[in-house]
């Protein structure tokens, strides 16, 4: 049973950790972080990346979705903006890693401004499906502006370097995907602690009552779509420098959900959900070619049924969890943690 | 310009147009009896076309029965879905159940794909070939059967709605529900009752564009054209699915024969945003006021 936590400051109160035990599990957590490199093989290391990449986008995703309540189907394509800015600053202009790296998200926030302009007009799912039609029409200017994104071949992007280091291993890249991501997540995980993030909270649960409080909805409404794809945008960046190739194909409407149904699996409206959805649902397709692999000797037809079965598991995940555990896994960890504090009693 | 050249496509557009229209209508009647945007409408089409691919092949049915089968089967589907999924997810907020379409739509791929592959395939036909010529202009004979079976369909819908005890008690409770509970509807079977016939009719769509383009596990796509067209029209007119299905199936066949195949999705979200810009809930829809 947790005892003792009385705060007696301000400080205290506003703390991101506020009990001992949390700080402990969360330096268990960074020491994992910074050992795993050294532990896990290749093939891990590379699903670790991806893992990181992903949670940045979502954490993004949600701020926009969770958080501000604008359902979003463009995260793909605000990523998109980000690889191919990555690829641009790269391969034309030479401009170093990091730079280019912010300047992915730069770019793409200016696009998701642009893309956030009719959210004041329009609403609910009619914006959802707008966010569709502006993911369209960027997959379009992807293919045809051929002379900076290259067309349908797309763009090689050269491996970044960092310090005269060259990162093309997804073990060196760890040590910047990760530490950006982390970055990425303690930002989102501040900026609900601030004016911004509070108005974003306040437009979410009703946006009349907000402007009537004094929140101009235009423009918070616009900085949760410019924050969101910078998150995407970032997360396009690190993608280009992951796997270096970067084509209109690369980011398929299906990403968009992925994101979505990340966010959802993981828990609208909080930081631990995006991250642990974004964990979770890109290691569960990986996790399912251990089953196949495993069922190959019983079933001789498994290794093709992998990708139909991915499908519906991707598709299952969503249903199962929205119809049984709504608020996703993070209300599961809420759950554990409120049991580990009321134990022995129960609630 | 060639006017002959231009009819045809026209008359093309009008055809695809229609079936448009027929796939919106679902879209609609699900949206206005339960306020459900069902995204899955694409792969319930997909779903009618192999179910009957499947009672003809496999089954060896003939083709007057394997029709109303397959479209008997869209409808236990819409009554399966709406009873075990959509029903606890009443009072949820419309992005979960969206989302929890977009799952059902991904499990009905994967399903698919694991059962036929994903190779595409063509249905066995049932309309015959001999094109169909109007004054001088060609037109598929497919185009042309898919063009008057929707229109008949649509119609057939426009007379239940206004005269039907079924079509009445969904225009009531779509108008308002707690009225419409205590007139005495029996507002859940309402719900059945729409999925039922919204997914009959999407699987109904799905033999038309299936005879026209051949079936394959991405043919779900045609539910996106299809959103766009409630969209434009607005979710709750089915006006609106009418007259956007049109425009689209023309603005389609258009910039696909003009511009290029590759700007036919471009053009028709274009003409979305700048519809949502001018009216934010479509053409028809119901402008819904927002009090505090």
């Amino acid at each position: 049973m947790r005892i003792a936590t009385a705060k007696e400051t301000y400080i205290a109160d506003e703390g991101l950790l506020v009990t001992s035990t949390q700080r402990a599990w969360m330096g268990v957590l960074l020491a994992m972080l910074v050992l795993a490199p050294f532990v896990l093989n290749q093939y891990w290391l590379y699903l670790a990346c991806l893992v990181a990449i992903n949670v940045a986008s979502a954490t993004g995703l949600n701020i926009l979705t969770g958080f501000t309540g604008l359902v979003s189907l463009g995260q793909a394509a605000f990523m998109a903006v980000g690889a191919y800015t990555v690829a641009f600053f790269e391969g034309q202009v030479g401009t170093p890693f990091l730079l280019n790296i912010l300047a992915a998200g730069l770019v793409s926030a200016l696009v998701g401004v642009l893309v956030g302009i009719p959210s004041l007009r329009v609403k609910g799912l009619y914006l959802a499906i707008a966010t569709i039609a502006a993911s369209v029409i960027l997959h379009f200017v992807f293919t045809h502006w051929v002379s900076v994104t290259g067309g349908v071949r797309g763009i090689n992007v050269a491996p970044a370097r960092l310090f005269g280091l060259e990162l093309a291993s997804p073990f060196a890249l760890y040590f910047v995907i990760v530490p950006i991501t982390c970055l990425m997540v303690l930002g989102a995980a501040n900026l609900f602690r601030t004016r911004i993030g509070r108005a974003f909270i306040a437009i979410r649960d009703r946006d009349i009552s907000a402007e009537v409080l004094g929140i101009p909805l235009l423009k918070y409404k616009l900085m949760s779509f410019a924050l969101s794809s910078f998150y995407a945008g970032v997360a396009g960046g690190m993608w280009a420098y992951f796997f270096r190739v970067v084509t209109p194909e690369s980011f398929p409407f299906a990403t968009s959900i992925f994101f979505l149904a990340a966010v959802i699996v993981g828990g609208l409206g909080t930081i631990i959900g995006s991250v642990l959805g974004a964990a979770f649902m890109t290691l569960v397709p990986e996790l399912l070619k251990y089953v196949v692999d495993w069922l190959a000797p019983i079933f001789p037809n498994a290794g093709a049924a992998l990708s139909p079965v991915r499908t519906i598991v991707f598709g299952a995940l969503i249903i199962l969890f929205l119809v049984f555990e709504p608020h996703g896994l993070a209300e599961m960890v809420r759950r554990a943690r409120r049991f580990f504090h009321l134990w022995p009693f129960r609630t | 310009m060639d006017w002959l050249f231009f009819t045809e496509v026209t008359l093309a557009g009008l055809g695809s147009g229609a079936l448009l229209s027929l796939t919106a209508l679902s879209f609609v009647l699900i949206y206005k009896a339960t306020r459900v945007i069902n995204l899955a409408v694409g792969e319930i089409l997909m779903l009618g076309g192999y179910l009957f691919f499947a009672f003809v092949t496999a089954f060896g049915l003939a083709t007057w029965l394997a029709i109303p089968l397959a479209i008997a089967g869209g409808a236990l589907f819409g009554f399966v879905v709406e009873r075990t999924l959509i029903r606890p997810m009443l009072g949820e907020s419309s992005i979960s159940v969206l989302m929890l379409t977009v799952g059902l739509g991904s499990v009905l791929i994967g399903a698919t794909e694991l059962i036929w592959n994903t190779d595409p395939r063509a249905l066995p036909d049932f309309m015959g070939q001999a094109p169909v010529f109007i004054g001088e202009a060609y037109v598929s004979r497919k185009i042309a059967i898919g063009f008057v079976v929707s229109a008949l369909v649509i119609a057939l819908f426009l007379l239940l709605f206004r005269f039907w005890r079924g079509g009445v008690a969904l225009r009531a409770t779509a108008t308002d529900q707690a009225a419409a509970y205590s007139c005495g509807i029996n507002v859940p079977a309402v719900f059945s009752l729409a999925w039922m016939v919204a997914c009959a009719t999407a699987a109904g769509a799905g033999l038309l564009v299936g005879a026209i383009g051949g079936i394959s596990p991405t043919m779900g796509v045609f539910g996106l054209s299809a959103l766009v067209v409630v969209i434009i029209g607005g979710l709750d007119s089915v006006l609106g699915a009418l007259v956007g299905g049109i425009l689209i199936g023309l603005v389609e066949a258009w910039a696909g024969t003009f511009l290029g195949g590759e700007y036919k999705l471009v053009t028709t979200f274009s003409i979305l945003i700048a519809a949502l810009m001018i009216r934010p809930y479509g053409l028809f829809g119901t402008v819904e006021i927002e009090r505090l």
